[in-house]
């Protein structure tokens, strides 16, 4: 091995090694600052506590934006899996014109500013006279939660050979069936893993939410991101740390279930 | 049979029909609000007007906005290509234990909320904070110095959040590539260097291209992350749009700078799909 490929070897090696640290950082960050007594995030802690987690059950508001943003987040994905993939199909199998365009514009809300599209959409809800908060935020989701189902569907969709469909009708099951029994589960990962995507993009999303919550109806994000500004201590360090061990287990069942390479598949 | 008949009346082809709910929700929802938005931007009290992006590029300090946001990206999306791009051929080419391990890195925090990544990068850029406490040790510094609410320090903490999205589609691309080509290389005497120049950086192109979109348009329009990381002092054009609407209830100046947002994302989307292809086609 030459000199270069030497050099070259070791900048990958440091390059992964760095990732690892870089990207693990800021939850191994938050969970020590949960754990710790102090309370203004001294890192190493001086002594290991669980208070900011008692703080939890009576933080102001928590639990309910949790509430809001898991409903919304489910309901939203639900509809996006319809819409998403009734739309793939007919993108897939369709031969008209136009259908790169179609796609495109539908993966589009993944690409455009959300402060943008939450400000155009905003004033069309006012337009179209819908004003009440919680209605706002799940017809909103959909938008974010959409693209998500589309272009993975659309992926797995193209490599699905639709001659299965025409056998299992050859041997007696209806059109829906042979679309419930055949096409569905072949599409199974494609829905869990873009399901699991978009959900979270949901649970996560702040741009678009902030245009449409009051003081009733806030998400997750909305009431941390407050709570951050009030009183920065460790309590918001406790929830995150909730949250990351809600990621792992995900990562895990989406690692159960489809695989982690597949996961990370773009 | 059933295509030509298709291609006579593409109506006549039932499937199309199950396109139309979604095309149609966004079409309502989304595509006409955007289209509205940017329309009423271009409209005065007597008719067609540029007088708002006139009034707004008169205003030097508008001007200083739209060049942090885009000094911002830069940085941010620079960056992210250096550790992403070996990082993406490590994750491809590494054992079975390290490509786990990294694979975990990198899809963990996507499932995280840009909160919880934002609040932590508050602590780890604190005065006594990790990365301050780091480069004390190694020596770069002589004493502890505060991160947070430095424009390095939104580099740093956003160059994180958006590192995945570097590596995943250069990852895609890499992982495609047949090894062997690079050994067809040396045995017609190619030198390392070159072999990686003028072999690997062309077929790696495409992931790269959408790597750098992904990332740079992200940058562009990041508001949570700024917002923690360096608060107020600092504008980019989406903490402008955000507080003309939310604080400032300025809808005007909102808009426009909503406007300018919005060319420039879809400039990148435009210019990176026009790339994407002609990449395509070349290889």
């Amino acid at each position: 091995m030459t000199l270069t490929e030497q050099l070259g070897r070791a900048i990958m090696w440091i390059a992964a090694i760095f990732t690892v640290v870089f990207l693990m950082t800021p939850l191994l960050v938050t969970v020590a600052v949960s754990f710790g007594s102090s309370s203004v995030f001294t890192l190493p802690p001086p002594d290991w506590s669980t208070r900011w987690y008692e703080r939890l059950t009576n933080a102001r508001g928590l639990w309910p934006s949790l509430l809001t943003s898991i409903q919304i987040a489910a309901f939203s994905t639900v509809v996006a899996l319809v819409l998403g993939t009734l739309c793939a199909i007919a993108l897939v199998r369709g031969r008209f014109p136009g259908r790169d365009s179609i796609a495109t514009f539908l993966i589009s809300p993944l690409m455009l500013p959300g402060l943008v599209i939450g400000i155009a959409m905003l004033q069309g809800f006012k337009a179209l006279g819908l004003r009440e908060a919680y209605s706002s935020l799940m017809i909103a989701h959909v938008i974010i939660t959409l693209p998500y189902v589309v272009r993975t569907v659309l992926a797995a969709l193209s490599l699905f050979d639709f001659s299965l469909i025409d056998a299992a009708r050859t041997l007696g099951c209806s059109y829906p069936t042979a679309i419930l029994r055949v096409l569905v589960p072949s599409l199974g990962p494609a829905f869990l893993t873009s399901g699991m995507f978009a959900f979270l993009a949901s649970m996560d999303n702040y741009p678009i939410s902030i245009f449409f919550t009051d003081a009733w109806t806030k998400t997750l994000p909305i009431q941390m991101l407050q709570y951050v500004e009030e009183n920065p201590d460790p309590t918001i360090a406790a929830i995150s740390s909730g949250l990351v061990l809600l990621a792992i287990l995900a990562l895990v069942v989406g690692d159960r279930l489809v695989g982690l390479r597949k996961l990370a598949d773009f | 049979m059933k295509a030509a008949a298709a291609a006579r009346s593409p109506w006549r082809d039932p499937v199309i029909w199950l396109a139309v709910p979604a095309i149609v929700y966004l079409l309502v929802l989304y595509a006409l609000p955007l289209l509205w938005l940017l329309t009423k931007s271009f409209i005065g009290p007597g008719g067609f007007t540029l007088r708002p992006y006139i009034d707004f590029f008169a205003d030097p300090f508008n001007w200083r906005v739209v060049w942090n946001t885009l000094g911002i990206a830069l940085w941010v999306t620079l960056a992210c290509l250096i550790v992403g791009y070996p990082a993406a051929f490590a994750l491809a080419r590494a054992g079975a234990a390290l490509q786990i391990a990294m694979l975990i890195a990198i899809i963990l925090p996507l499932s995280i909320g840009v909160v919880v990544k934002a609040f932590a990068w508050q602590i780890v850029l604190r005065r006594d904070g990790v990365v301050s406490q780091l480069l004390v040790a190694v020596g770069i510094w002589d004493e502890p110095q505060r991160l947070l609410f430095t424009e390095p320090g939104l580099v740093l903490g956003a160059a994180n959040i958006f590192l995945p999205f570097m590596i995943l589609p250069i990852y895609s691309v890499v992982k495609l590539i047949d090894p062997r080509l690079l050994e067809a290389g040396a045995t017609l005497g190619a030198a390392p260097l070159y072999r990686f120049v003028k072999i690997m950086v062309p077929l790696t192109l495409p992931g790269v291209v959408s790597g750098v979109a992904f990332v740079f348009s992200m940058s562009v329009s990041m508001y949570v992350v700024p917002s923690l990381l360096i608060g107020d002092r600092f504008q980019t054009l989406s903490t402008l749009t955000g507080r003309s609407f939310l604080f400032m209830r300025n809808e005007q100046l909102g808009s426009t700078t909503a406007v300018i947002l919005l060319a420039m994302a879809v400039g990148v989307v435009v210019g990176s799909t026009w790339l994407a292809r002609r990449l395509g086609g070349s290889t």
